[in-house]
Formats: C-alpha cells, sequence, structure tokens
C-alpha cells in the first residue's frame, strides 16, 4: 500500500491495473454465461406466446393446432399415461442403444483389425445403410409380433451404422509418427492399441454414440408405429386416431424431453472420459 | 571373450552401409536414396543437412527400422536391423505428443512402455522436464503448452530411458528462433552429459554446425550424401561462437556444397 501511493502520480499502478482487468474479464464472463441461458429462455418464451396469441387471434380449431396452453392442460391431466409410455419407450430406446453399442464397437474393431473382414464385411454394411430401414419395420412384426423385441430390433438397426463408421474411421485416422512412436518405445499392437489408438479414437466414436442416441429415439418410435401396443409412439396414433391433438403434442413433447436427456447423458459420459477437452460453449452439437 | 578383442573405442554404433530407396510411381522409379553409407560412434553428434525432398527423413526413419529400405542395410552395433529399434528416443518435426496426456504422462509413456520402475521413472520425468525449463507445467495437457514447450516435453520422452541413440527428424523446424537457440542449448548440455549419440536431421546450417561433431551434406534427387565436414570446435559451444571465423568457414564449407549443386543460387 505504502509503495503504491508513493509511486502514485496520477497514473494507475499496474497491480491496480491487473485487478481491473481480471474484475471485468471475470464480470463479462459471469454475463456471458448468464446471456446463455436467459435469452433462448425468453426466446422460447417468446415463441409460446406469439404462438398462443396466434391461435387464439386467428381462431384455429383446437384439433388442427392447439395452444401451448392446451397442450399444457392436456400434459398436466395425461401425465400418469405420459409417464408410463415414457418408460415403455425409454425401455426400447435404451435397449436399442445398448445393443448398437455392444454390436457396433466390437464389429468396428474387427473391421479395422483383420482387413479380410473389413474388405468383406465393410462394403456391404456400408451398401446396407442404402436400404431405408424403417421399410423393414412391417417386416419385424410380422416375424416377431408386438413385443419389446421388434423395438428393440429397428432401434438397433438405425442407430448401429453411426457407431460402426466413427470408430472405424477414429481408428484408422492415426498420424503415423505416433504408431512409429509405440513401435520405437517397443509397444505391443495390443497395448498401441490401448495406449494410442483407442483414446485417440475416442473423440470420433462419442461423435457416432451422440448420433446413435437420437437415431435409437427415432428407431423406437418407428417400431411402435407399424406394431406398438404401448409406448408414446403408439400413444401418438392413438391421440391422432381420436383427433386428441394437445396429447399428440404432449406426446411430441415428451418424446422431444426424452431425446434432450438421453443425448445430455451420453455427453456427460463423454465429458468424464475426456477431461483433457476444456468444456466448449459449444451446442450446435445437439442434433 | 575373444570377440571383445575388437577396440571398442573404434567400432561404431550405426553403420549404414549402401542404403539405397526407391519409389515405384506411374511415371517410373523415383530415386529417394541412393547408395548412402554413414557410420556414427557411440556418445557422437552427427547432422544431416540438406534441403527439402533429399531423402534425410526417409533416412532418419530406415535407421530407426521404422521404414525398409529397397537396397543395403543398416546394423547396430554389428546386428543387422530387421524391425522397429527400441535402443533410441525418437523426436519427430512435430511434437507427436498424446493430447490426452499430460506433459508429464507424455514423458511417462516411455516408462510404461518399458516397463521401467515407474516411482523411479517419475522422479526422472521430473527432473528431465524441470532441466528443460518445464517445471511447474507437469501436469498441463498438451493443448495449454506453446509449440516450444510441446516440442521439449517430446524431447524428454525421447530421453527419459536414457537411450544410447537419439534422432531427431528436424525437431526445431516449426519453432521461433529464440526457442530454437534455447533449445540447441539444452540440447548439447544434456547430450554431453550423458554422452548420447545424436543423428539429427536439419536444414539450418548454423543448427548443424553449432551441434555436431561431423556433419553430412546431402543433395536431392538422387537423395546423395555430396560431403562429410569433422566440426573441430571446442565444447561447450556457446552462442557467441557463431560469430567465431571458424564457425563461419564451416558454415561457407556446407553452403558452397549447395551453391555448387544449384541448390542455392546467388
Amino acid at each position: 500500500m505504502v509503495d503504491m501511493v508513493s509511486e502514485d502520480n496520477g497514473l494507475l499502478s499496474i497491480e491496480q491495473v491487473e485487478r481491473r482487468v481480471q474484475e471485468q474479464t471475470r464480470a463479462k464472463r459471469t454475463r456471458d454465461r448468464r446471456a446463455e441461458l436467459i435469452y433462448p429462455f425468453l426466446a422460447g418464451i417468446g415463441l409460446l406466446i406469439v404462438w398462443e396469441l396466434g391461435t387464439r387471434v386467428l381462431n384455429i380449431p383446437i384439433y388442427l393446432f392447439p395452444p401451448p396452453s392446451a397442450v399444457i392442460v392436456s400434459a398436466v391431466k395425461n401425465w400418469e399415461l405420459l409417464l408410463r409410455e415414457s418408460w415403455i419407450t425409454s425401455v426400447e430406446i435404451l435397449a436399442g442403444y445398448a445393443v448398437s453399442i455392444a454390436v457396433g464397437i466390437p464389429l468396428a474393431f474387427a473391421i479395422f483389425r483383420w482387413p479380410v473382414f473389413s474388405k468383406s464385411i465393410y462394403p456391404l454394411l456400408i451398401s446396407s445403410q442404402a436400404m431405408p430401414k424403417v421399410a423393414v419395420a412391417p417386416l419385424f412384426v410380422v416375424w416377431f409380433g408386438f413385443g419389446l423385441f421388434p423395438k428393440v430390433l429397428i432401434a438397433f438397426l438405425i442407430a448401429f451404422f453411426p457407431i460402426v463408421i466413427n470408430t472405424v474411421m477414429g481408428l484408422a485416422s492415426i498420424e503415423r509418427e505416433k504408431i512409429y512412436l509405440a513401435q520405437s518405445m517397443g509397444l505391443s499392437s495390443f497395448e498401441t492399441f490401448r495406449l494410442i489408438r483407442l483414446p485417440n479414437a475416442l473423440p470420433s466414436i462419442f461423435a457416432g454414440l451422440k448420433i446413435s442416441i437420437t437415431l435409437a429415439v427415432v428407431g423406437a418410435v418407428v417400431g411402435e408405429f407399424v406394431g406398438g401396443d404401448g409406448g408414446l409412439g403408439y400413444q401418438l396414433m392413438v391421440a391422432n386416431g381420436s383427433m386428441d391433438t394437445p396429447l399428440l403434442f404432449a406426446g411430441i413433447a415428451a418424446l422431444t424431453v426424452l431425446g434432450v436427456l438421453f443425448y445430455w447423458i451420453v455427453e456427460v459420459v463423454e465429458r468424464l472420459s475426456m477431461p483433457h477437452l476444456e468444456r466448449s460453449p459449444d451446442i450446435a452439437g445437439s442434433v | 571373450m575373444p570377440a571383445a578383442a575388437i577396440k571398442p573405442e573404434t567400432s561404431p554404433y550405426l553403420e549404414i552401409e549402401n542404403l539405397s530407396k526407391v519409389y515405384a510411381s506411374n511415371d517410373g522409379p523415383v530415386r529417394a536414396l541412393d547408395r548412402v553409407s554413414l557410420q556414427q560412434k557411440r556418445g557422437e553428434f552427427v547432422s544431416i543437412v540438406g534441403p527439402s525432398g533429399c531423402g534425410k527423413s526417409t533416412l532418419l526413419m530406415i535407421a530407426a527400422g521404422l521404414a525398409s529400405s529397397s537396397e543395403g542395410q543398416v546394423l547396430v552395433e554389428n546386428k543387422l536391423v530387421r524391425a522397429a529399434r527400441t535402443d533410441l528416443g525418437i523426436v519427430f518435426q512435430n511434437h507427436v505428443l498424446l493430447d490426452w496426456r499430460t506433459a508429464l504422462e507424455n514423458v511417462m509413456l516411455q516408462a510404461v512402455a518399458r516397463k521401467m520402475d515407474l516411482r523411479v521413472a517419475e522422479q526422472r520425468a521430473r527432473e528431465l522436464l524441470a532441466a528443460v525449463g518445464l517445471q511447474g507445467f507437469e501436469d498441463k495437457y498438451p493443448r495449454s503448452l506453446s509449440g516450444g514447450m510441446k516440442q521439449r516435453v517430446s524431447i524428454c520422452r525421447a530421453l527419459i530411458h536414457d537411450p544410447p541413440h537419439l534422432l531427431m527428424d528436424e525437431p526445431f523446424g516449426a519453432l521461433d528462433s529464440l526457442t530454437r537457440d534455447q533449445l540447441v542449448l539444452d540440447l548439447q548440455r544434456i547430450c554431453s552429459e550423458r554422452s548420447t549419440a545424436v543423428l539429427f536431421i536439419t536444414h539450418s546450417i548454423a543448427e548443424a554446425v553449432f551441434l555436431s561433431d561431423r556433419v553430412v551434406v546431402m543433395t536431392p534427387r538422387p537423395g546423395k550424401i555430396d560431403r562429410v565436414i569433422d566440426i573441430d570446435l571446442p565444447r561447450p559451444r556457446t552462442l557467441a561462437m557463431r560469430e567465431s571465423p571458424e564457425f563461419a568457414h564451416y558454415s561457407r564449407e556446407i553452403l558452397d556444397v549447395f551453391l555448387a549443386r544449384g541448390i542455392l543460387k546467388e
């Protein structure tokens, strides 16, 4: 304090400048972070108000396009139903997703590891993606009936491909120097895989996992559309049949919540498994 | 033991004999290396200097057993090299750090791979990092280190197992000149302390003269050894010595080769 005063001739000491810059930066960061939450929230509220007023002013029939208030009322009234159906759909999604991972990642490892395997299976796998998998859903109803299994199968079929592709790409795209380095250290190919190739592929693998979780949701709903006796997809069809459009909207909202929730969980796991990547404010990744 | 009768001082550590590398291409074969022969003693610092495309990196990779030659052979302590050598440390032009490992963990990768005693190795890793001015950065991930710092970490990684041979492929090529000067000094100190043999690839004449006991001048198309110049300057060398007439003389000698071969035109 003493030397600060002695140096003080109307100019700020460097310590004071430091403190000011530090404080300003911190304040700006807090403001930015708040804005990131507040702006989308306000935009959402604004959109709902416009929607509400629009349907009232234009006098749109409720079975055609219900105002948000009607959707909320319906959601509250049917909360038990929505919750129960959400549970059914969640089980289908998660089971389909789990199978996608359990099959997709080992398959990708095998494709990467054995060239013969990759030369024979990989082209087939890629060309099989030209087939619209939704189209085979009715076939699964014929084969497997109306239970859980055909939905899991469809969710798996739609979701596993990005996992395979991204894992293979992640494993293959490695700088040659990293492999040279491993060889000069005397690492076996298994250790090279464990210590270098796999962690190197992790960002790519997670990119695949994130695409897949959204696709698993689609798959489960498609399965329920085609041959369901429960779940949100089935409920959408029922609400549609009875012209209960507010419930239809509530069902769509519930599906959206599920999709976002699962996506977010995958993202949390990603962040935990790659602590070296700092959190970025990038939310453009959410599909 | 009659085999021990060979004088250890004179028998070379590394022998490159008549090495050629040819790539097949649609326009016919391309000669990358044309009958290159080179010997390196234990503890000797040899630089290979030459313009881009003279095959010096290819030569280094073949010497490391990481790439195959088309003809000729590489011997280490009179044994033919058939697979990747593990008696060495390599520093690439790019730092090649693993970005999910901290500076210390990157250095320790070498120790983990070689199943060294990890407690002892960590102690050494910390010492090495401190020796190149990275104390306090041990737990930082590569993304928060500067280019020069990353290259220092990769040098530590190449040295932690005390290899008898260090291969460096334009290690300072991507760095600014002040950082280069510092790293060149650090490298000289570390290598003379351990008497590590270094095979050093560069296209900087000054770097080659400063560091080396011997400078091998290569010229391209095909990659060939043009001249070998012994650098007879006292050690340790100082930055000021770069201004000395002897230093200038050696630099000039190398420069003359490049001028004579049309690699540089005045």
